[in-house]
């Protein structure tokens, strides 16, 4: 195809996304599209799938059978989550295997808040009420993306996610009515997961590259710092009903704009925590990279076992 | 000597009365571990009442490129459509 057709075929292309038509998998599609959306929805994928381990350490030692039922819901919930997003990245021609390749290789990324370490019970409602508090911001404007196999898994996802938050939210509540200890356990868990709940929404706008490119196809609908300011503004009022203080000195309602103010975030640590240098990356990795290695044999026995029924089958007839 | 697991196309009926539809896809090493994953993929909130498997390369698809040959022919013929024709307002029950 000539320089000059490619050009024309991207001005349909975009003229459709900008009507609100959406992309099917099989639809001509520039390349850069392609390899964006492979990059993002495998990204969201691995994070689900990663997302698993923090809270996967407490299932065991939840305080309560109740606890313990939503906490395994919720965890198979993400695995669920990570499938739906990975199918959806698999329409676009790349495989499951490549993906994972590139998890384990370190050449794909995962939200950088699942390198944090769980390490009292509270981190379960910290993690509820704010990760998947900012996970769902993130996460609706993209049930109306451009990609028809991404929003659709979007909208299923978000439908799931709400309980997610509410369980969250109710164990910090059931921790803040409780003993003076049990109060303090839950401050120190919102301490340690406020700025890097902050960090999730993504770069300031300034840092963020990708921004242009993913309004106009409606990968994102807000840029990150409006996200940012919508998860600040709807959760500091939670917090104040559970009596809980925001670790930021400089958080201020700000009447003349009708938002909260708020202190510097500290780009540096999250720009480590990216790179690989967090409290958990190379457990969170280990710990993927074992499963998928010891299950090997599990995956080649089923496949050798469905061939060899297969070939039984056929020798019957 | 390793071999992918394939993939498969997962339709669920919701509730009977209503037709299978397509939910999503899953990779299993055969159709009654497709089922099984598609339990727990697809319905782990009583999303259905019956679930249909079909490994992924057994199905035939369209191609984008041929949607003006295929589909356009159609867009001509309102005569198809039942407002084409003009029928006097005191003509009842039609």
């Amino acid at each position: 195809m000539s320089e000059h057709e490619v050009k024309k075929l991207e001005e349909i292309f975009e003229a459709r996304i900008a009507r609100d038509e959406k992309i099917e998998p099989k639809d001509w599609m520039p390349e850069k599209y392609r390899k964006t959306h492979i990059r993002q929805m495998s990204q969201h994928a691995h994070s689900e799938i990663v997302g698993m381990l923090p809270e996967g350490n407490w299932i065991t030692r939840a305080p309560s059978l109740r606890r313990k039922a939503a906490l395994l819901a919720k965890v198979q919930d993400e695995a669920g989550h990570g499938l739906y997003l990975y199918s959806a990245c698999e329409t676009l021609g790349v495989s499951r295997d490549e993906l994972f390749e590139q998890l384990h290789s370190g050449k794909a990324k995962y939200s950088s808040i699942f390198n944090y370490p769980t390490v009292t019970w509270a981190d379960m409602g910290a993690i509820g009420w704010l990760v998947d508090g900012a996970a769902i911001i993130n996460q609706v404007p993209l049930c109306n993306t451009s990609f028809g196999p991404y929003a659709r898994a979007m909208v299923r996802v978000c439908k799931e996610e709400s309980f997610h938050q509410r369980q969250g939210y109710e164990i910090m509540l059931t921790l803040c009515k409780g003993s003076e200890e049990q109060k303090e356990m839950a401050q120190d868990a919102l301490n340690r997961w406020w700025w890097p709940s902050l960090m999730m929404l993504g770069p300031t706008d300034a840092e963020s590259v990708h921004t242009e490119q993913s309004m106009k196809w409606k990968l994102k609908r807000k840029s990150n710092d409006e996200l940012r300011q919508q998860f600040i503004d709807q959760t500091v009022p939670q917090a104040d009903i559970l009596g809980l203080t925001i670790p930021d000195p400089d958080l201020k309602w700000n009447e003349e704009t009708g938002h909260y103010d708020f202190g510097e975030i500290d780009w540096d640590e999250f720009w480590q925590v990216v790179k690989g240098h967090g409290p958990c990356n190379k457990e969170r990795m280990k710990a993927r990279v074992d499963a998928w290695e010891n299950g090997a044999w599990v995956r080649d026995a089923a496949m050798a076992h469905a061939e060899k029924k297969q070939k039984n089958l056929k020798e019957a007839i | 000597m390793k071999k992918n697991w394939p993939l498969w196309e997962i339709f669920v009926r919701s509730k009977n009365g209503l037709e299978h539809r397509h939910f999503g896809s899953l990779h299993a090493s055969d159709a009654e571990m497709a089922l099984e994953n598609a339990r727990d993929v697809y319905t782990r909130r009583n999303e259905g009442v019956s679930i249909w498997v079909v490994e992924s390369k057994n199905i035939t698809a369209s191609n984008p490129d041929d949607n003006g040959e295929l589909f356009e022919p159609a867009q001509d013929k309102v005569y198809r459509h039942p407002t084409f024709y003009e029928l006097p307002d005191d003509v009842k029950h039609m």
